[in-house]
């Protein structure tokens, strides 16, 4: 008994072996390129780093670096602010956006296909250098919205704080559109996941097509929105376009400033991206389950909720 | 005369009301102004979307005159191909296009296998911390790489490797490359979909893990492939921001470094400066020339990066759309 137990053992022990051997390549890259460079990282965060002819001095200077960023650069406090605000208020835009265009490409229509195409096109266009050459021609915001005093109309309706981000709404809306095009695509994964059955039985139940998106699509997509608004956040933020990031390589390649300050900055942007993440998980994530089974009818038990539950990942 | 009017009523209801169910619907089709409401949504968020790409195509080709002209918008007086032939000399097209493929294809080829091989371990093997390693992976996506940045240019810098394609080709080996974790989680959910009953029964006939994988696995996960190589290498076209860095063409004085179409487009002010300097130091001319592409020019710059792109693009758009159908993004 004893033996043919310890034999079992081996046979899994090799088996995970294996899996193991199918992960290294990855396991050794996370350490090589992840791991240790993020630690280096947050030592040069607290660190003045010096480069000299012969070599790297790194100083210990505990959180001045923070310290300086916060309170000496100029910049810095300003375009994280801005980034912040603007991310917050586009983020639903996208989310609310994609989730339209994908309902509406989903639908039975005539030259899908094409439809399709031109809605993913964004997807292979987003680069940094291209965005800057259309902002920079004008060409991100719709004509009309310049000629019909839009912007006369924010300054005065909308609260002194939210001037900014919400005229950057409309002024780079298409490029907010424009990012649009992953998170289209995971709607569309999403959309067809959703068992038909359900919409057969809200059909005969006599609910109408309203009741049938708030009641049954929504809810089936939860899981989905939380991974779009994650995937929009980290896009937004690594952007080529996003005027922090730009600044973190710029003060990495000014001497005066340099590494220690880079690293600093980039850290302080990380954290408050996890914090937004984390705020955005709390909203969407928490109370999943409560929801589909209040949304639920009573008459479909067990068998439905069954099958939403992997769609909400 | 009573019955006759009754008559005349129900059917003018029955009229209404078929009316009415041709223009809302009924539940078993759909109304036709629902279908009206429907195109002409798709329409015209079509056209907001394409409204960029439409204006950089019709700008691309206009004359001076053209654009100084405040009554042509879209449509250019006659076609001029100057712009497009000035651009691809200030963007040195001939000698960044080879380079530009290069550091493109072989990295995401790269990225695609690893990422495979990856999933393929997470999907069909139980070994310990597999979660704890799964959140690690998403842990790599979803903290911006820009914290890495100081270390890793050291890091080169160290090893010498800057200005050479290790910088985006090593990472991509161990699976650290572009979004390499996205495409980590696509392959774990496709390889999870696909029927374990084959793996087994290759076993029994005595094939070895790589070999299931290499026969069975890789054949059934087309469509993940074709994803992941199409995505990875979009990303690694249009990344400047580190590969700029990493390549060493962001350092101040270095001027024989590797440069890819979309660098060349990010400093195309600068570039046509020089090249109109050089265009009128060769003619003889100097002082004044004026140094500034319109936008035009820039236009057609913009157009020649993104033109490979959109090639590829519409020759795989069908294979595209429905492999991602396939693949199950969302799965995780």
């Amino acid at each position: 008994m004893g033996k043919k137990r310890r034999l079992r053992l081996g046979v899994t022990t090799r088996r995970e072996m294996k899996g193991y051997l199918f992960i290294l390549p990855w396991l050794v890259g996370f350490g090589i390129f992840f791991a240790y460079p993020m630690f280096q990282s947050f030592i040069y965060s607290i660190s003045s780093v010096r480069i000299t002819a012969k070599a790297r001095i790194v100083k210990p200077v505990g959180f001045d670096n923070y310290v300086y960023i916060f309170t000496k650069d100029i910049y810095f406090v300003e375009r994280l602010r801005a980034f912040f605000l603007n991310t917050i208020f586009s983020l639903p835009v996208i989310l609310v956006f994609s989730l339209m265009i994908a309902m509406l490409i989903n639908q039975k229509i005539k030259f899908k296909g094409f439809f399709r195409t031109l809605f993913f096109l964004p997807i292979i266009v987003v680069s940094g250098p291209v965005l800057e050459r259309l902002i920079s021609e004008g060409a991100t915001t719709i004509p009309m919205i310049e000629q019909y005093g839009v912007y006369d109309i924010i300054n005065e309706v909308v609260p002194y704080m939210l001037v900014e981000p919400i005229s950057y709404l409309f002024s780079q809306l298409i490029l907010i559109l424009w990012y649009s095009g992953v998170p289209i695509l995971i709607y569309l994964a999403g959309l067809q996941k959703i068992d038909i059955n359900l919409y057969e039985a809200a059909l005969i139940d006599g609910a109408s097509s309203w009741v049938v998106f708030w009641k049954i699509t929504l809810p089936s997509l939860k899981g989905i929105i939380l991974i779009n608004a994650i995937y929009t956040l980290v896009f937004l933020g690594t952007s080529e376009i996003n005027e922090v990031i730009i600044l973190i390589k710029n003060n990495m390649l000014n001497p005066n400033t340099g590494f220690g300050i880079a690293s600093a900055m980039a850290w302080t942007f990380t954290v408050g991206l996890g914090l937004i993440m984390v705020i955005i998980y709390f909203i969407g994530g928490r109370e999943k389950p409560a929801v589909v089974q209040k949304k639920l009818p009573a008459k479909k038990p067990e068998k439905k909720a069954k099958k939403i539950l992997p769609v909400r990942g | 005369m009573n019955i006759s009017a009754l008559i005349d009523r129900h059917r003018m209801d029955r009229y209404i009301n078929k009316a009415k169910k041709a223009l809302l619907g009924s539940r078993e089709k759909t109304g036709i102004l629902f279908t009206i409401f429907v195109y002409t949504m798709l329409i015209s968020l079509g056209f907001i979307y394409l409204y960029p790409m439409l204006h950089m195509f019709v700008t691309s080709f206009m004359s001076l005159d053209d654009l100084l002209d405040e009554s042509v918008r879209w449509i250019p007086t006659h076609i001029s191909l100057e712009n497009y032939i000035e651009a691809f000399r200030v963007m040195k097209f001939k000698t960044t296009i080879g380079p530009t493929i290069l550091l493109t294809v072989i990295p995401s080829l790269c990225q695609t296998v690893v990422c495979a091989v990856t999933g393929y371990g997470f999907a069909r093997y139980r070994f310990k911390g597999k979660s704890i390693i799964l959140v690690l992976v998403l842990l790599t996506f979803v903290i911006p790489p820009h914290v890495m940045m100081v270390p890793r240019y050291l890091m080169y810098t160290d090893y010498k490797m800057i200005g050479s394609i290790g910088v985006l080709l090593y990472p991509a080996i161990l699976g650290q490359g572009l979004n390499s974790a996205i495409f980590i989680l696509i392959f774990t959910q496709f390889f999870r979909q696909t029927p374990v009953s084959l793996d087994e029964a290759a076993r029994v006939d005595g094939a070895g893990e790589l070999r299931i994988f290499l026969t069975i696995a890789v054949p059934l996960a087309v469509p993940a492939f074709i994803v992941s190589i199409l995505f990875s290498s979009v990303w690694y076209w249009n990344e400047t921001y580190f590969s700029s860095l990493y390549l060493g063409s962001s350092n101040i004085g270095n001027q024989n470094t590797v440069t890819t179409i979309l660098m060349e487009l990010s400093r195309f002010e600068d570039s046509y400066k020089k090249y109109v300097q050089q265009v009128a130091g060769y003619w003889g001319a100097g002082g004044s020339v004026e140094s500034i592409a319109n936008e035009a020019i820039r236009m057609a710059g913009t157009m020649i990066s993104i033109l490979p792109l959109l090639i590829v693009y519409f020759l795989l758009q069908k294979h595209f759309v429905e492999s991602i159908e396939r693949t199950g993004i969302t799965g995780e």
